[in-house]
């Protein structure tokens, strides 16, 4: 390559203004075109290599989609434990294998659903889980070793896994071999999500413990998912989504090392979650240079030696903060490109999004339409023939290279902070993610970028859709639960079980033998986030500039 | 929780010179809800600043007290609330009650968030000036306070 010279291309005619800009939803400028001499010196073994071959640029796999599809996940959790168990069952007798749970606002900021500040929310954007009792009932009649199962659950997360362990085990279930993902990625909450409960430092120990517990005790669970959605729903470029979730990674990988684990002792199990945007090959290029980067870092940074430690496998959502509420059925477009850009980067798991979730959790016509988009681009646009069929365009591995080079730039700058958590501290990604943020809602007001039906194309209409609603209910229901749950139990146990959870939190003892054994006396998952917040500690963000 | 009110405040970039009649704008941006979806907050808050408007944001997971109780401390004109919790048929009339209760009936309060067509009627009638759904820009809330907002002596334009 580089004999081809673009100098020699006839000067640009066009209808549109001089003044455009052609940039990528991210604000990455892009050229009329893209020839051999945009990619000086590039090799095909080092910056792609085959698929499933270091650098794993064009998958994690040497089949992909041809030996087996990626899972379609979709994310489900609402009401009373009773309501989403009944949703389970139903989802596995459609022949769904990945099961996919979300938990309701109180669960995520670790209180009980009787709590005050759970009033008006219990059960709202998930399933309420108080205690073993609820876990119990979510997961009745599920065959657990068998199915895999997704928790979308942070702050609180090594109490709601103890929960699931102990539920299952009382099911009978082998403990080695349950399997599923805990999402576990309390960097992002801090970053993005802002979900927290305690200060960054008794979080990340509280991370370190799930992971150093669960590879010698499940050595099938994904202990944490590394999250860049919600970095990117918090108004990121999908380069800062790539940097600030790689770098999380590096961070996770550095702590659990120091508490004394060797790297390919865990670093086969590590997850990562993604975003797909609306720009269609701007996605291709940052799921391609995920993989090569988190290859580069396992082997050359930390000195991995199991290729399996290498592998960047995730899984996909599409982009909520994409979806409009003005003409509704617009987001069906937008999520098919959104997925098909998941697919066309590989992706392990996919969920896609339904095209009233700018208005509220989705129906069920809504949500079995969200599934049937990724059917249709499996099994009918043919794009899962060929492995990475858009490997060897000029613009897409451009576009490759530019977002790995800004990708390490992060890095180095996050490295110079002292690290992710000092750079949390520092407010570091929350002020850039803010800047974009800011910077795309001017563009838009400007009108550089184009919302279809939001600031261009607007129509007047009645709100053409149904919106479900979630009642109270949940929150009737749940609260004797609770009080009877607390009558039955034997306090004395739970008692000294809390106080020894205190006493080894104030240590630098494994928290999970003591958050296990508060579960198996339901203690609440209030109680036991009450006497961590004692020991820990809350955090509220610091002051924005 | 520890008070946030007090620490992010949101300094304006070019700040003018003070005068007994000429004030700018004070606005408190609230963030009610369990949930930690501040983008909208922070781009508003933002955004009133670059408008030339003095504001304070609460930081998350404010109760309506706590929204009241600040917008009192920091003697505000404009109680700008983020919520995308769906709690906004209670929260919302109870914070214009708790304002309205201290002696703060004059302060405009605009909401922004996920607030379906049917809602809006119960809220004006609770006391909310405007309700700006999802899409709208941040040059329409300005113009919106600007136009709207009760307190004598403000600095009516940047």
């Amino acid at each position: 390559m580089g004999d081809v010279t673009k100098t020699g291309l006839p000067p640009e005619t066009s209808t549109q203004k001089p003044e455009r800009r052609f940039t990528t939803l991210s604000d990455v400028p892009v050229e009329r075109v893209y020839t051999p001499a945009d990619l000086p010196g590039f090799d095909y073994d080092r910056d792609l290599g085959d698929p499933g071959q270091y650098p794993f640029t064009r998958g994690i796999h040497a089949t992909m989609y041809r030996g087996k599809l990626w899972t379609m996940r979709q994310f489900s959790g609402f009401g009373t434990p009773e309501d989403t168990n009944r949703r389970l069952h139903y989802l596995l007798e459609q022949g769904q294998t990945g099961l996919s749970i979300a938990f309701d606002l109180p669960t995520l900021m670790g209180y009980d659903s009787d709590h005050p500040l759970a009033e008006g929310e219990v059960g709202k954007c998930g399933v309420a889980v108080s205690s073993l009792a609820d876990m119990e009932t979510l997961l009745a009649g599920l065959p657990l070793e068998e199915v895999s199962t997704s928790m979308t659950i942070n702050s609180p997360a090594a109490v709601i896994w103890a929960m699931y362990i102990v539920a299952a085990e009382k099911s009978g279930a082998d403990r080695r071999k349950l399997s599923g993902t805990t999402q576990n990625d309390i960097l992002k909450e801090y970053i993005a999500q802002k979900e927290y409960i305690f200060p960054p430092r008794p979080s990340m120990r509280l991370v370190v413990d799930t992971i150093v517990y669960g590879s010698r005790e499940l050595p099938r669970w994904n202990p944490i998912s590394i999250s860049g959605y919600h970095i990117r729903e918090a108004g990121s470029t999908a380069v800062q989504e790539l940097a600030f979730t790689l770098r999380d990674g590096i961070e996770y990988v550095e702590w659990v090392i120091r508490a004394g684990l060797k790297v390919d002792d865990f670093a086969p199990r590590l997850s990562f979650f993604f975003n797909a945007h609306n720009d269609l090959f701007e996605e291709v290029a940052k799921f391609r240079a995920a993989r090569k980067v988190w290859a580069r870092v396992m082997r050359e940074r930390f000195g991995a030696t199991n290729p399996r430690s290498w592998l960047c496998r995730f899984h996909t959502q599409t982009a909520g903060c994409s979806l409009t509420a003005q003409q509704p059925y617009n987001n069906v477009v937008r999520t098919t490109i959104q997925a098909l850009a998941a697919v066309l980067g590989g992706t392990q798991s996919l969920h896609t999004n339904s095209l009233d979730e700018a208005w509220a959790l989705p129906t069920e016509s809504a949500a079995t339409l969200a599934l049937r988009t990724q059917q249709v681009i499996a099994h009918e646009s043919g794009v899962v023939n060929t492995v990475d069929p858009l490997g060897g365009s000029y613009f897409v591995e451009k576009l490759t290279l530019e977002t790995e080079r800004a990708c390490y730039e992060y890095f180095d700058r996050i490295d110079a902070l002292g690290g992710m958590v000092a750079a949390i501290e520092k407010n570091f990604p929350q002020r850039e993610i803010h800047e974009a943020a800011y910077h795309y809602q001017r563009q838009l007001e400007r009108k550089e970028k184009i919302i279809v039906g939001v600031n261009d194309f607007v129509m007047e209409e009645k709100r053409p859709i149904d919106i479900l609603v979630i009642d109270e209910a949940a929150a009737r229901h749940q609260t004797p639960k609770l009080a009877e749950l607390k009558k039955k139990r034997d306090a004395r146990r739970v008692q000294s079980t809390l106080e020894a959870l205190a006493s080894a939190a104030s240590t630098s003892a494994n928290l999970m033998p003591y958050i296990l054994e508060c579960v198996r006396a339901y203690a609440t998952l209030g109680e036991m986030c009450d006497v961590l917040r004692r020991v820990f500690g809350t955090y509220d963000e610091p002051a924005f500039q | 929780m520890s008070n946030p009110v007090e620490e992010s405040r949101i300094p304006s970039p070019e700040p003018r010179v003070p005068s007994a009649t000429n004030r700018r704008i004070r606005v408190l941006v609230a963030k009610p809800g369990l949930d930690g979806h501040d983008r909208g907050a922070k781009i508003v808050a933002r955004a009133l600043r670059d408008a030339g408007m003095e504001v304070i944001y609460t930081g998350l997971r404010q109760t309506p007290e706590q929204i009241a109780a600040a917008a009192v401390q920091e003697d505000v004109d404009v109680v700008g609330i983020s919520i995308l919790s769906g709690a906004h048929n209670t929260i919302l009339p109870r914070i214009c009650q708790l304002l309205r209760q201290q002696g703060m009936e004059d302060t405009l309060v605009v909401v922004g968030g996920i607030i379906p067509d049917e809602d809006i009627p119960g809220l004006k009638q609770a006391g909310v000036a405007e309700v700006f759904q999802p899409g709208a820009s941040t040059q329409e809330i300005v113009e919106f306070i600007r136009q709207h907002v009760k307190r004598k002596g403000y600095s009516a334009s940047p």
